[in-house]
């Protein structure tokens, strides 16, 4: 840790790599495998889709910073309580100012706002960034992969929203007159809006960013 | 009684904790590779499960809940002059329970039981962050039991549908590694995929009336 002394400039070149890095080649869904619980039952819709994502951004970055502050403090016997506590009281937070501003959705994420505290990604963050890194690069690793968490989040909503109910954010994208209903040729697949599909969805997504990164398929 | 029979086989069968709400998908993903190690973590969720949602339940029950403090003073009540709600604190109440009792656990077995703990140890921790833990604790203060009896057999049945999801797919993984997958499927890809054609499966006991 030599160069702590310099002042790093707030965005430079090795910050910018932890904020951006979690957008692809290290994402938190396709690749580390985390925060799946929460992520694939919200992603019916986009609107609560994009809310939770929103939601996990914010707690990831702020829950790094704050163990980052204090993780010469914790004893290492029982950080996991510590670390818990510190993201239950931001997700608390998050809940009270959801159900303040967005009633409907909140309603509809139902106890998954609170599942945001058991979050893989949040802990995973913590154990292997955080705890060993100065409060602003993990804040910033903390942010990206809630960015990379929320792009798959929003794939998905936007997939599943479009082919299942033929609606974006609950506005109407296939016209009605389509419909067989109106005398017209199109059906909504209802299966992408049950949970088995998200699912399948999540390995599509693995699947094709896979194909185009080579270097993340799986040794046999 | 015919109550309490009908959410036991609800919350393993209709309601799966993995294939209909996928809660501790992270660790299932993981830790799904072969039998014996699947097997360890089943045991350890369903302990976990049946031990720290009664605990809950109770805290909910007497504590948490809008006017449950009535019976400090009657006056804390719903319907009393000051009517307390303190459920907005049941997430670190509950999370805070369900870390502590882990670690609990963990020194209990580590102490007296050296044999079971070389089996269960490592998952432990683990446990702690797994969301099936927590989201049955959720569900049973959202879906709000009737009695601490139905709160136990709805955790016990949740952890039962855990385990089970785990060792069928821990068995269907043992036999995938002997077939020629597209490559950018191997591992995580092919297993979410699985899961979601098991899920379908599981989706046909949404018929069933009890």
């Amino acid at each position: 840790m030599s160069e702590v002394k310099e002042k790093e400039p707030l965005f430079s070149a090795k910050n910018l790599k932890l904020l951006t890095n979690p957008f692809s080649q290290e994402n938190p869904i396709a690749v580390q495998i985390l925060g799946i619980c929460s992520a694939l039952a919200v992603t019916a819709k986009l609107k609560p889709a994009f809310v939770m994502a929103l939601s996990v951004m914010v707690v990831t970055g702020f829950s790094s910073m704050i163990i980052s502050l204090i993780r010469k403090g914790i004893p290492s016997r029982i950080r996991i309580i510590v670390q818990l506590v510190v993201v239950a009281a931001l997700v608390i937070l998050v809940d009270q100012i959801l159900k303040a501003y967005v009633y409907d959705v909140s309603k509809q994420l139902s106890v998954f706002v609170g599942l945001i505290i058991t979050n893989c990604i949040i802990m995973g963050r913590i154990e292997a960034f955080a705890l060993g890194n100065k409060p602003w690069p993990s804040f910033l690793d903390g942010i990206g992969n809630g960015i990379g968490y929320g792009i798959v989040l929003i794939i998905l909503g936007f997939f599943r929203e479009l082919l299942g109910a033929g609606t974006l954010w609950g506005y109407r994208i296939i016209p009605e007159s389509w419909y067989v209903a109106n005398g017209g040729f199109y059906e909504n697949n209802a299966l992408m809006l049950l949970p088995p599909m998200a699912l399948i969805g999540v390995g599509l997504i693995i699947w094709v960013h896979r194909s185009f990164n080579k270097n993340l398929i799986e040794k046999k | 009684m015919e109550n309490i029979l009908s959410i036991f086989v609800k919350s393993i069968f209709i309601e799966n904790m993995v294939f209909a709400f996928f809660f501790g998908m992270c660790s299932f993903i993981a830790v799904s590779k072969s039998v014996k190690t699947a097997m360890g973590l089943g045991v350890a969720v369903i302990f976990v499960m049946t031990m720290t949602v009664p605990i809950n339940y109770l805290l909910n029950e007497y504590i948490l809940k809008p006017g449950a403090l009535s019976w400090v003073n009657p006056d804390y009540g719903v319907t009393g002059s000051t009517p307390i709600d303190l459920s907005f604190l049941s997430f670190i109440v509950f999370i805070a329970v369900i870390a502590s009792f882990v670690q609990l656990v963990e020194m209990v077995v580590e102490k007296f039981a050296p044999v079971l703990y070389n089996q269960l140890g490592i998952f432990l921790p683990l446990i702690a962050v797994n969301c099936a833990i927590m989201g049955g604790s959720l569900f049973m203060q959202e879906r709000d039991y009737a009695s601490l009896g139905e709160a136990t057999t709805f955790a016990l049945g949740s952890g039962i549908g855990w385990w089970l999801a785990i060792i069928l797919m821990a068995a269907i993984r043992e036999r995938l590694s002997y077939s020629n997958i597209p490559a950018p499927l191997r591992g995580a890809g092919i297993t979410f995929i699985l899961t979601g054609l098991m899920g379908i499966a599981f989706m046909t006991f949404l018929g069933i009336q009890l």
